[in-house]
C-alpha cells in the first residue's frame, strides 16, 4: 500500500533501497549523504531489510565491496558525495567496465579544495566519463522513484547508475513523498538475476589483462581486445535510452508517476526563452519563469532527468524552434564552459535549420544563494543580446 | 606423521595447469598450488594488479582452474569483503574467499582496505605473497624491501630502512588466525591452510616468496633461498591462534635444538645485496636476532 510520508531526500533514497530489496550495502559517511547509510544500517539491524551492511573504512572500499558483491550475484547499493565520489574514481571505471548494475545515489556537493560541505554538481559532472548512467532529481519524490527505476534499467543494461540529487536542497529538506508498497515494488522490480553465476565446476577469470588486438580462445573463436570491450559499453549506452524510458513508463503504469520522458518541461510549450538545467536548480528556474511570464516574456524550463546517456535528440527536438536558451549549471569544465552547455550546442551540430542562441550561466557553486531575481536578470540579458544578434561568449558567472 | 608421508594425502586435483606466464623460478606458484588444493573448487580468488595477474594469464586464456576476480590495486580486501557479504546474503557460505596480494598491494597500497576488513572480522583468507619489492612493475622498492637491497628505485644506494614488520600490524587486529609461511615449505603451507579453512573470520598469511628476477640469484635456487630465510630465522614459520604464538616446522626445531644459521651466506648469494658493507650485514644480523628472540620469548622458549 502506498502511503505519503514527509521525508528528506536522503531518507527517500534509503526507502528506495529498502523497497528495492538491496542485498549488500557498503557505505562510508560523508555530509550530506550520511543519513542514507545511517537509515539503512538501522533497517538491517531491526530486520526491516534483509541485507549485509558492510561498514567500510572508505568510499574506495565501499565501491570495491559493491563491485565484488554484484559480481557474486547480489543487488549492491552504496551512496556518497563530493570528495568521497572523487575518492571512488578508479572504482567507478572498474564497476562500469565490469558491466555491473550497481545503483548509487549521490547527494551532490562541491569538491575541495577549499572545503565546502554545501551543494553543487561538480562531483558528479567530474565523473561523467566513467561509463555510469547519471539521473538527476528535482525533488524527493524523484529521488525515491528514480532509484527504483535505476535498478530496473541498470539490471537490463548491465550499466551502473548514479542517482544524483542536490545536497541539503533535497538531501536535508523535508517534502511529502509517496512511498509505494513493497508488493507493488516487488512486481516492478523482481529479484536480481546476475549475468554470470559463480560455479566452482566452471571457473572463470573475470577482468584479466586484455590485449589491444583480438586473440583466439582455445576453440579458435576471436575474443575482443581492449577497444572491443570499450566499444561494447558505448553501444550499450547508445541503446540505453529506450530501455530507461520503458522502465520509466512501466513505473508510471504501476505507480502513476511516469518517467518515460528523459526531459521535464515547465510552461515550455509556447516558450521563446527556455532555461535548461538539471536537479533542484530547475525548480528554481521555474520560479524565474513565473516572474518572466508576469513581465510578458514567454519563458519556460526544460530539465534533464537523464544526463548519461545524453538525450541529445530529445533536447534538439524540444529546443530547435526556441529563440534563446539559457543553460544554468552548478559545475564548470575549467578552461571552457559548463559541460551541459557544450553538449547542448553539439546536439544541434549538423542538423541544419534554425537553432536558438545558447547562453551559459554558472551559478550556485558551493551552496551560493541563487535569488530568482538574478536568474530573471540573466534571462533578460540573454534575450537582449539575442535581439542585438550578439552570440554570448563563454559562461557567465552569476553572483560573483 | 612426518610431512613427507603427508604428501600422499594431497588432493590430486590441480588448479594451476602446467605452463604460465610467471618468471622461471618464481616462488609464488609453489605455495599457491598447495593453497588451492587445501581450499578446493568453491573458492573465489581476489587478485589486484600484481605478479599473480600475470600468472592468471591474458584473456581469453588462463592456466588457473579456480574462479578468479581481478580488482583495483588498493581494494583486494574490500573485494574479498564484498564476496563474503554477497555469499552470506545469498546463502552460499560454503564458498571460501581467498585474497592474494603482493607486498605492494598489502604493506603499501592495500593496507587501508586490509586493516578495515581485518578490524571488521570479515570472513576471508588474506595472503600477502611477499617478494620484497614491486616485482610486477620491475623490482621497485617497497616497504617490504629489506635494508641493504638494491632495487630499480634504489639503484645506486641500497635501501636504508628495515623491512616493515607487517605481522605486528596484523597482530594488532586481534585476528583468530595468522601464520608465517614459505614457498620453500609447501607441506607447511598446506597444513596451515587446512587449519585456516575451518576457522571463521579474517585469517592472514604472510608468505615468503623468493624472486630470482628481483633478488638476482639463479632460478634453480628459489627453494634453497627460501630455506635459508627460515634456517637463519629471517623469516620464521609460525602461527598465531587467538593471540597464542607457536613456532612450526623448521623454526620449531631450531627453537628446540638450535642450529640457527648466520645471514652471511643468504646475503652473499643474492645480487641485490652486493653493495652491503660488512657493517650493514652485521646490522642485519643484529636486527634478525632481536626479532627472533622476541618470537622465542612469545612462543615460551
Amino acid at each position: 500500500m502506498e502511503q505519503t510520508l514527509i521525508l528528506t531526500g536522503a531518507q527517500a533514497a534509503a526507502e528506495a533501497a529498502r523497497l528495492s530489496r538491496v542485498q549488500v550495502v557498503a557505505a562510508y559517511p560523508i555530509t550530506p549523504q550520511s543519513k542514507i547509510p545511517e537509515t539503512l544500517s538501522g533497517y538491517v539491524e531491526q530486520g526491516a531489510l534483509k541485507a549485509e551492511f558492510v561498514r567500510v573504512e572508505s568510499e574506495h572500499s565501499a565501491m570495491g565491496v559493491c563491485i565484488a558483491a554484484s559480481i557474486a550475484g547480489a543487488r549492491a547499493f552504496t551512496a556518497t558525495a563530493s570528495n568521497g565520489l572523487a575518492y571512488m574514481h578508479e572504482q567507478l571505471h572498474w564497476a562500469a567496465g565490469s558491466r555491473l548494475p550497481i545503483v548509487m545515489p549521490v547527494a551532490n556537493r562541491g569538491v575541495g579544495a577549499p572545503w565546502t560541505i554545501l551543494n553543487d554538481c561538480q562531483d558528479t559532472i567530474s565523473q561523467r566519463d566513467t561509463g555510469w548512467m547519471q539521473f538527476y532529481c528535482m525533488n524527493n519524490q524523484e529521488v525515491l522513484d528514480l532509484v527504483i527505476v535505476a535498478f530496473k534499467a541498470a539490471e537490463k543494461l548491465l550499466i551502473p547508475c548514479m542517482v544524483c540529487f542536490d545536497g541539503f536542497l533535497l538531501s536535508h529538506t523535508y517534502m511529502p513523498v509517496a512511498v509505494p508498497g513493497q508488493k507493488e515494488v516487488d512486481v516492478f522490480l523482481p529479484p536480481y538475476v546476475p549475468f554470470h553465476t559463480m560455479d566452482g565446476d566452471n571457473p572463470v577469470n573475470i577482468n584479466p589483462v586484455v590485449t589491444s588486438e583480438p586473440i583466439p580462445d582455445p576453440d579458435g573463436v576471436l575474443s575482443p581486445g581492449y577497444i572491443g570491450f570499450r566499444h561494447r559499453l558505448q553501444k550499450s549506452h547508445e541503446g540505453a535510452l529506450p530501455v530507461i524510458r520503458q522502465a520509466g513508463r512501466e513505473f508510471g503504469q504501476v505507480f502513476g508517476r511516469s518517467y518515460e520522458d528523459p526531459l521535464f518541461g515547465y510552461r515550455a510549450e509556447d516558450a521563446d526563452f527556455v532555461f535548461v538545467a538539471m536537479g533542484a536548480i530547475a525548480g528554481e528556474a521555474c520560479e524565474a519563469v513565473d516572474a518572466l511570464r508576469q513581465e510578458g516574456v514567454k519563458a519556460g524550463v526544460i530539465a534533464l532527468r537523464i544526463y548519461r546517456p545524453f538525450p541529445a535528440l530529445e533536447l534538439y527536438q524540444a529546443l530547435r524552434h526556441r529563440r534563446v536558451v539559457g543553460v544554468i549549471e552548478k559545475a564548470i569544465s575549467y578552461g571552457y564552459e559548463g559541460a551541459l552547455a557544450s553538449e547542448l550546442k553539439a546536439a544541434f551540430y549538423g542538423k541544419g535549420g534554425p537553432m536558438p542562441l545558447i547562453s551559459n550561466y554558472i551559478a550556485g557553486l558551493g551552496g551560493k544563494e541563487l535569488p530568482t531575481a538574478d536568474l530573471v536578470e540573466a534571462a533578460r540579458q540573454s534575450i537582449t543580446a539575442a535581439q542585438n544578434g550578439v552570440v554570448p561568449e563563454g559562461a557567465q558567472w552569476i553572483g560573483c | 606423521m612426518s610431512e613427507q608421508s603427508a604428501i600422499l594425502d594431497y588432493p590430486e586435483q590441480e588448479y594451476i595447469l602446467p605452463g604460465n606466464r610467471l618468471c622461471a623460478g618464481c616462488g609464488v606458484t609453489i605455495a599457491y598450488r598447495f593453497m588451492l588444493k587445501a581450499l578446493g573448487k568453491k573458492t573465489v580468488i581476489c587478485v589486484p594488479a600484481s605478479c599473480l595477474t600475470i600468472l592468471h594469464g591474458i584473456y581469453p586464456k588462463t592456466p588457473v582452474m579456480a574462479t578468479t576476480v581481478n580488482n583495483t590495486f588498493a581494494s583486494t580486501a574490500a573485494a574479498a569483503s564484498g564476496f563474503s557479504a554477497a555469499f552470506k546474503a545469498t546463502g552460499r557460505e560454503d564458498w571460501h574467499v581467498l585474497a592474494m596480494a603482493g607486498d605492494g598491494g598489502t604493506f603499501d597500497m592495500g593496507i587501508q582496505a586490509l586493516s578495515g576488513a581485518a578490524e571488521r572480522g570479515e570472513n576471508i583468507i588474506y595472503v600477502c605473497y611477499d617478494n620484497e619489492a614491486y616485482m610486477n612493475t620491475g623490482s621497485q622498492r617497497s616497504s617490504a624491501t629489506p635494508a641493504g637491497a638494491l632495487t630499480s628505485t634504489t639503484p645506486i644506494r641500497p635501501k636504508e630502512q628495515f623491512k616493515k614488520d607487517f605481522m605486528k600490524i596484523m597482530d594488532a587486529h586481534w585476528l583468530p588466525y595468522m601464520a608465517g609461511i614459505s614457498s620453500a615449505y609447501p607441506a607447511d603451507v598446506y597444513k596451515k591452510f587446512l587449519k585456516a579453512r575451518q576457522i571463521k573470520g579474517t585469517r592472514f598469511f604472510h608468505l615468503s616468496a623468493p624472486c630470482p628476477t628481483g633478488w638476482f640469484y639463479p632460478t634453480k635456487d628459489t627453494v634453497k633461498i627460501g630455506r635459508m630465510m627460515v634456517e637463519s630465522c629471517i623469516f620464521p614459520l609460525y602461527e598465531i591462534e587467538e593471540g597464542r604464538l607457536s613456532l612450526t616446522g623448521k623454526s620449531l626445531s631450531i627453537a628446540r635444538s638450535g642450529g640457527k644459521k648466520p645471514v652471511d651466506e643468504y646475503v652473499a648469494i643474492q645480487g641485490r645485496f652486493k653493495k652491503m658493507t660488512a657493517e650493514q650485514v652485521a646490522q642485519f644480523q643484529k636486527h634478525v636476532d632481536e626479532q627472533w628472540e622476541g618470537l622465542l620469548a612469545r612462543a615460551g622458549f
